[in-house]
């Protein structure tokens, strides 16, 4: 089940720069820790966070194992015009999150 | 129990033992406190807590369905926001018809083998810590106020006892460390009081939410002591005992601790 | 947990190296190398906040911020932050444009050891600017048993 948390304002001033940051529920399993049989845990991370804006990328990170579980990003964007932004998480096991919010820009 | 020294034999692990809690002004300090602006900020924003995640977790689980009478938390709890809020404030405290006192978790179980007729949620899984975050969350702000029943003072008394007795490989207790060198550094880490005031907590060295349980099993290991089976009733005399040290501070959680 | 050890009485805590699949600073050298190639990097423009003292290195707060008016014709195009003694020395690597309007990225990452953090920008005229950190890690006490 996805499980993430977005904080972006609900509405900004045309032209203005908003925050949006994002918080998701994942292990970031490195592929470097040994686990319960001295065997070692396979890699399981995210690798990619992208955000859209009224569809056009404005933001695209590729991450690595030195992320953090429950990986956190927070990034600016320019409110040009009232719309969806979309984040995508992609990783490890076939691992997709989509998630979308919307700022209305006056 | 504010002994003014303590045994020159502790002066293997603390250059200088002296009990620093004194009665009057309350000086008590969460863990919060003992932890840098990074991570207080961390815990305080709730966009940033990854906590909160677990706590929505939960409120997704209290919507939900379970077991074969087929009811939601919900169901007979309503809005937790109204039903649950002061509710973790007053835990461990004693079931209807029973004699021994449960913490929350315990409690949130017997909802699901008494009331959803559904199987217990195995310690520390992600669905258990889930709904204790969100029952917690909803009494974030709020005093800890333990219950005044006095079948629990027996259990508390024991916590106590527990809380006081040397044990382990290394031979400390928990007051050893946590009342009478608190704030003080242990291999670079500050010992903190140990008020339960942010459970269950998102430790970052856990890198996921554990409880008050697995809090203090972490503490037990460090002085080489046996920790308790997981559902040992001295972990909620602990508990207890905590609590009621703690009482009148707010609560925090979900916590984030290192 | 196996790896790390709740001493008191010596103060000590052991950690194992973790070998082979270590990175170096020679291995971050490399990887910065794979960005810029032959160009100059200029130690300016990039800020790099992290807290002075890190509690625990599986999540350490990170903000890069880059000084830049982010417009289309003058814009941070990249920013890479790099490490030198995790396993491997890529940290992340986020691609911006003036759609951006302020050229800064917070994240959290785990770091085994103290050690230096890199970043470096590179903006929209193919130039890159760069600022580093020498972070010191406490190691937690009081752990698990072995899991
Ligand atoms: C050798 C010293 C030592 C002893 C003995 C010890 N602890 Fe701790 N305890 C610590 C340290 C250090 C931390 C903080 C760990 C960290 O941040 O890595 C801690 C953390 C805690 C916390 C978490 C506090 C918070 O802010 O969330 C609780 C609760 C606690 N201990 C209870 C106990 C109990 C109960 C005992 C006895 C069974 C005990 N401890 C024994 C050193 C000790
Ligand atoms: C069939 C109805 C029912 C369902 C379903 C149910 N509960 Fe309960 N719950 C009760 C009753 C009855 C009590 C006991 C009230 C009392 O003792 O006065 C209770 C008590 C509690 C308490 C303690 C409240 C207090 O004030 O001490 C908590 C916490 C709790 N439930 C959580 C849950 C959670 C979480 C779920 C879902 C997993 C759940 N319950 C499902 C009926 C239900």
């Amino acid at each position: 089940m996805a499980n993430v948390l977005v904080n972006a304002p609900k509405t900004a001033k045309r032209g203005s720069v908003v925050e949006i940051k994002a918080l998701i529920m994942h292990p970031m399993e490195t592929g470097f820790r040994p686990g319960t049989m001295g065997k070692i845990i396979p890699r399981n991370i995210i690798e990619r966070f992208t955000a859209t804006w009224n569809g056009t990328e404005i933001f695209d990170m590729e991450m690595s194992p030195a992320i953090a579980a429950n990986p956190f990003v927070s990034f600016f964007a320019v409110a040009s015009e009232s719309g969806t932004v979309g984040l995508r998480w992609t990783g490890d096991e076939g691992f997709v999150v989509e998630e979308r919010v919307v700022i209305a820009v006056e | 129990m504010r002994a003014l020294h303590f045994g020159i034999g502790l002066a293997i692990i603390f250059a200088a033992s002296w009990a620093a809690a004194q009665v009057g002004a309350d000086k008590r300090r969460s863990g919060t406190q003992d932890m840098g602006e990074a991570l207080q900020k961390m815990q305080d924003d709730d966009t940033a807590n990854p906590g909160m995640l677990f706590v929505q977790l939960g409120s997704q689980s209290w919507a939900k369905k379970a077991g074969t009478a087929d009811k939601s938390c919900a169901d007979c709890h309503g809005n937790a926001g109204t039903s649950m809020k002061g509710v973790a404030a007053r835990y461990p405290a004693i079931p209807k018809g029973a004699e021994a006192p449960v913490d929350l978790d315990g409690r949130i179980n017997l909802c699901r083998t008494e009331n959803q007729k559904a199987e217990r949620l195995p310690p520390e899984s992600r669905e258990l810590l889930a709904l204790e975050a969100y029952v917690a969350h909803q009494s974030r702000g709020l005093p800890i106020a333990p219950p005044a029943d006095p079948r629990l003072d027996a259990f508390r008394d024991q916590g106590a006892a527990i809380y006081r007795a040397r044990q382990g490989q290394l031979n400390l207790s928990c007051a050893i460390c946590h009342d009478d060198n608190a704030g003080r550094k242990l291999a670079g880490v500050t010992i903190p009081e140990a008020h339960p005031t942010g459970y269950p907590i998102y430790r970052l060295e856990w890198q996921t939410l554990g409880s008050l349980k697995r809090r203090l099993r972490n503490c037990l290991v460090g002085i080489r002591a046996e920790p308790y089976a997981s559902e040992a009733p001295e972990y909620v005399m602990l508990e207890l005992f905590l609590m009621d040290r703690a009482k009148g501070m707010v609560l925090e959680a979900p916590g984030v601790r290192p | 947990m196996d790896r790390r050890r709740f001493l008191v009485g010596t103060a000590a805590i052991v950690v194992v190296p973790l070998g082979s699949a270590s990175a170096t600073p020679e291995a971050m050298a490399e990887a910065i190398r794979k960005v810029v190639g032959d160009s100059a990097v200029t130690e300016s423009r990039v800020t790099l906040d992290l807290p002075p003292l890190i509690e625990n290195g599986n999540t350490v707060p990170l903000v890069v911020s880059v000084e830049s008016p982010m417009t289309v014709a003058d814009h941070v195009k990249a920013i890479h932050v790099f490490n030198e003694k995790n396993p491997q020395p890529n940290v992340f690597s986020a691609r911006l444009s003036a759609r951006n309007g302020r050229a800064a990225i917070g994240t959290r990452i785990k770091l085994g050891d103290s050690q230096k953090i890199v970043a470096i920008a590179e903006t929209s005229d193919g130039r890159f600017w760069s600022a580093s950190a020498d972070v010191i890690v406490t190691l937690a006490a009081c752990l698990e048993e072995s899991t």
